[in-house]
């Protein structure tokens, strides 16, 4: 017959491995309960949106409200399309927000900088399921230096 | 002629033990299971094989913890990115180190013991005893110990990364001086569920199933001799710590490559 002692180590070994499982989803990938609370989406069409990917955060003065959860390409005029997946804890933004794409740093990653236009009673708020007029596309290293060399061109 | 022979000896022994091995694990396996009976067996084994494999895998995790962030900070200091100390040390242990090097232990502490034990229950005849009462040692003796070692070794995984996670803190941010909050930002920012914690979980449940089931065939085909014991374990272990590598390259790839 097996002995408490034995069920009682058993139990404690399965429960730390249980807490470690845990641990690591929660403490080091940040992930999980945390990050699946209520959320809504909204649209925004980019000309270009460089190095933006999937799972990207989006950020209002810093503060992170929301990740991007989808880029597809739209099918009538080929502008890329991206999905930004909003805490719901932010809502009432106004029909005057506008998108850019911005750069972590100069070499770092890329995050969708949202910017709260102004409110009142003539602006509406967005709702779930809008899309963003005022977009930015991110700037392309390739083609400011393409541009600045063009200008320099043209001024001999 | 003699080496063609040899090489045809060879390869058909090796298929035909491929085969046994398949024939013992699904017979072993594949019949009803009886709570009642087999949970008690289950148990005593979960305590051989995990909760006595726990103390060499909290040891060598905290110490490979450890190392990887001395190591690392040396090296990344230099570039001004000690920053990055969090997500590397979290990264490698996940990804890599938790699931190999627990498998390596595992084999060695109880993947061997494991072989020994069944070695000598077939020299001494006690499985052959076992048949003539009637009961079938595949489900009394293999199952259970088949069932402890895959649950056993993914928990013993993550405990791994997770002291070695707690390791590289102790060294990187109370020893080092690394920020704490950077230590923990960064790296959660790296650090993907799926991407990183899921692969790292289902690399070692391979491992688990395939270190258990060369432990537990080695001791189930054994010469029943006292050389023929020692010679299984030995297979165990070179075995196991070889197939345990191979795989894990294999894995890799397919996971982190795409």
């Amino acid at each position: 017959m097996v002995s408490k002692k034995i069920e009682l180590m058993v139990g404690f070994f399965v429960a730390l491995g249980i807490v470690a499982i845990l641990v690591l989803s929660l403490k080091v990938a940040d992930s999980g309960i945390s990050g699946n609370g209520e959320t809504y989406d909204l649209y925004a069409k980019f000309d270009n949106i460089g190095g933006l990917k999937v799972r990207s955060p989006i950020k209002v003065g810093g503060v992170v409200v929301g990740r991007v959860s989808n880029i597809v390409l739209d099918e009538e005029d080929y502008t890329p399309v991206v999905t930004l997946n909003i805490y719901a804890q932010y809502k009432n933004f106004s029909e005057a927000t506008s998108v850019s794409i911005l750069t972590a740093g100069l070499l770092g990653e890329q995050f969708i900088g949202l910017h709260p236009g102004f409110m009142d009673e003539s602006v509406e708020t967005l709702l779930p399921g809008d899309f963003i007029e005022d977009t930015k596309p991110a700037l392309v290293l390739e083609e400011l230096i393409g541009q600045f060399l063009f200008s320099q061109g043209s001024d001999d | 002629m003699k080496q063609i022979h040899f090489l045809g000896q060879q390869t058909v022994n090796l298929i035909s033990g491929l085969g046994r091995a398949v024939i013992m694990l699904t017979s072993a396996l594949m019949h009803r299971p009886n709570v009642r009976k087999g949970l008690p067996l289950l148990l005593t084994q979960l305590y051989a094989v995990g909760v006595q494999s726990l103390i060499i895998i909290l040891v060598s995790g905290t110490f490979i913890g450890m190392v990887l962030a001395l190591q690392g900070y040396t090296i990344l200091v230099g570039y001004g990115a000690e920053a990055s100390l969090g997500p590397m040390v979290a990264l490698s242990l996940l990804r890599e180190l938790g699931p190999v090097v627990s498998a390596l232990l595992f084999a060695g502490r109880a993947g061997s013991a494991l072989t020994a034990e069944i070695g000598l229950m077939k020299a001494t005849e006690q499985l052959s005893s076992l048949e003539m009462m009637a009961v079938d040692p595949l489900r009394r003796v293999i199952a259970p110990r088949f069932w402890a070692g895959f649950i056993s070794l993914p928990l013993l995984a993550a405990i791994f990364s997770m002291v070695g996670i707690l390791g590289a803190h102790l060294v990187g941010v109370d020893w080092l001086g690394v920020d704490g909050g950077t230590f923990w930002s960064v790296m959660q920012a790296q650090v993907d569920f799926q991407g990183d914690i899921l692969n790292g979980v289902i690399k070692s449940l391979f491992f688990a199933f395939v270190v258990t089931w060369i432990a537990v065939y080695k001791g189930y085909s054994c010469d029943p001799t006292s050389e023929g014991i020692s010679r299984a374990t030995t297979a165990t272990v070179v075995q196991s710590s070889l197939v345990v590598l191979g795989l894990d390259f294999i894995l890799t790839a397919l996971m982190f490559a795409g």
